[in-house]
């Protein structure tokens, strides 16, 4: 009954979740790093090898395959502790800079998602005109979108955070449009028609109804956006020469083989992906305790 | 009728016609009515007869393909945008991210009136509707009842002169009707309002009304006006009273010369 208790609490299921992840990753480690270490024992000559030391020794490669967790845990404990933020061997530092321009591009493109869902809701115009460009625009792979933006803005004198938080933002803001159309213009007929009997104007529309009857649309759409936007980020840090980043480590990393570094830099932008969405769910909840708890309750 | 009271409906060979897939279906045809200020007026008759297509042609929430209607002496939409009258729909169509004071400020706050203000008419209406108290309660946290008084308590901080009702208490229980409707009736006595009222029950209307409408469909036009000379202060008991009976005979015989009992 303790153990049902516990797996039925909040980080009960979470807890059972990152075991079982662990189990599969070092099962892979030993099955994918085997191979080169039997080849290892091959060329040493050393034919006495058991299987406990093949195990073992599969943990400790320097250029492993696929690197074991503790290894990739090591690695980032050695990266964020044990360096001064201000090196550039700091992942804290490369977190830093790839987190900046994610929350800017974030920042723009929900602010221009959300523009352009505007637009869209109150010109037949621009709905019938700009839907199929904004679709379009994400049909287009963004590596390949990538180095270009870079280098134009570049050219025109635009250089450092904003040519990637513009990368972001070209992510980022797909489904904040989607969804915010989608939102504004949820409003019953029957919450239009009371406006009307108002004599409302178009803006006191906008504020009064459309804006918060669209806010659970904004923060869905929101979660998605922030995580792209990361993703962004990090493909916006690979043509610039790979300089910093999160991005810029995972390059360097495949550049040298460091295939323990590549990891690290994986793990630390899943786990920064992770916070950040969950930022958005708490921002969420505290918007939804302060109009009535909308999304539990109400169908009036 | 007293000719030094103001017209306030005044419609004349009103109609609308929907056009629709299956062709066009008259809504309305030929309506005219005239209203004086301070009546309590009902619309009666089956689904489909107009009564609520009527009440939005004067709340121009619908346009009418031919005929005029004035409100206040201003054409629908003037009287609209001068906010000429309070409307309360079937359902309460309260906002829900609001709570009660915050939806019956709504309107207030689209009038652009003062903060004091507001909060003086919120107060004052929420008790005229029995809700004081539960000024900060979500409306998911009240009955449908309550959620139609504050939506009548809504209506009525515009402090209009005219209150048109669709259905208002159409989706409550009978105990509840009855005590709203008795609160209607009051508060009607006591302001001196111009009220129109759409409804489907006959007692309800012999009850309200100072003039009962009786209307038919296909297409939806005025079959009868009744006028009830019931004393304007009246309570549940009248119901009971000869005068009562016989003029909701009236009003049933009048549905039934207008088909509105077939099929």
């Amino acid at each position: 009954m303790m153990t049902r208790a516990w797996l039925s609490n909040k980080f009960g299921p979470v807890v059972v979740v990152v075991m079982a992840i662990i189990v599969v990753w070092y099962g892979a480690t030993i099955l994918l790093n085997s191979p080169f270490q039997k080849d290892i024992y091959k060329r040493g000559n050393i034919s006495n090898w058991t299987t406990t030391q093949l195990i073992a020794d599969t943990m400790q490669q320097k250029r492993p395959v696929m690197p074991a967790p503790h290894q990739v845990m090591h690695e980032i404990y050695k990266t964020t502790v044990l360096k001064k933020i201000t090196s550039k061997r700091s992942l804290i530092h490369h977190s830093w800079i790839t987190l900046s321009s994610t929350l800017l591009g974030f920042a723009m493109g929900s602010g221009f998602g959300i523009l352009l869902a505007i637009g869209i809701v109150h010109s037949r115009t621009l709905d019938k005109s700009l839907m199929p460009w904004i679709i379009s625009s994400q049909t287009i792979p963004i590596l390949a979108v990538a180095p270009m933006i870079i280098v134009v803005l570049n050219a025109v004198g635009i250089q450092g955070l904003l040519p990637k938080a513009f990368i972001s933002m070209y992510l980022s803001f797909f489904p904040i449009t989607v969804g915010m159309v989608k939102g504004f213009r949820s409003p019953r007929v029957l919450h239009l028609d009371l406006m009307r009997t108002y004599s409302a104007s178009r803006w006191q529309v906008f504020w009064k109804l459309r804006w918060p009857a669209a806010l659970p649309y904004l923060f869905a759409s929101m979660k998605i956006a922030i995580a792209i936007a990361l993703v962004g980020a990090i493909v916006g840090e690979l043509p610039t020469g790979a300089v910093a980043g999160l991005g810029a480590r995972l390059l360097a990393g495949s550049y040298y083989g460091q295939t323990i570094q590549i990891w690290s830099a994986l793990v630390m932008a899943a786990a920064l992906a992770g916070c950040l969405v969950a930022i958005v769910g708490l921002a969420k909840t505290m918007v939804d305790k302060r109009m009535g708890n909308t999304s539990v309750g109400a169908n009036s | 009728m007293d000719s030094a009271k103001n017209t306030v409906i005044d419609a004349k060979d009103l109609s609308l016609t929907f056009e629709t897939n299956d062709g066009p279906v008259h809504a309305l045809s030929d309506i005219n009515l005239n209203v004086e200020e301070g009546e309590f007026i009902s619309f009666i008759g089956p689904s489909g007869c107009g009564k609520t297509t009527l009440l939005r042609v004067i709340a121009d929430l619908e346009t009418p393909t031919a005929g005029s209607i004035m409100v206040d002496g201003l054409s629908a939409r003037e009287a609209r945008l001068a906010r000429a009258y309070g409307y309360v729909f079937q359902a309460a169509a309260l906002y829900p991210w609001r709570n009660i004071e915050r939806n019956v400020a709504l309107p207030l706050e689209i009038m652009g009136l003062s903060k004091s203000e507001r909060d003086e008419r919120i107060k004052r209406n929420l008790e005229l509707v029995n809700l004081a108290g539960f000024e900060k309660k979500y409306p998911w946290q009240l009955s449908g009842g309550m959620q139609q008084r504050a939506s009548i308590a809504r209506a009525l901080a515009v402090e209009p002169d005219l209150l048109l009702m669709d259905e208002p208490f159409g989706a409550l229980d009978e105990i509840v009707r009855d005590h709203l409707n008795q609160q209607l009736l009051s508060l009607w006595n006591k302001t001196k309002k111009t009220v129109i009222f759409v409804t489907h029950s006959i007692p309800e209307a012999v009850f309200l009304s100072s003039r009962i409408v009786v209307m038919s469909p296909r297409p939806g036009r005025i079959h009868d006006i009744i006028t009830s000379d019931l004393p304007r202060d009246r309570d549940l008991d009248i119901r009971e009273t000869p005068e009562f009976v016989s003029l909701a005979h009236q009003v049933r015989e009048g549905l039934r010369e207008g088909h509105s009992y077939d099929d």
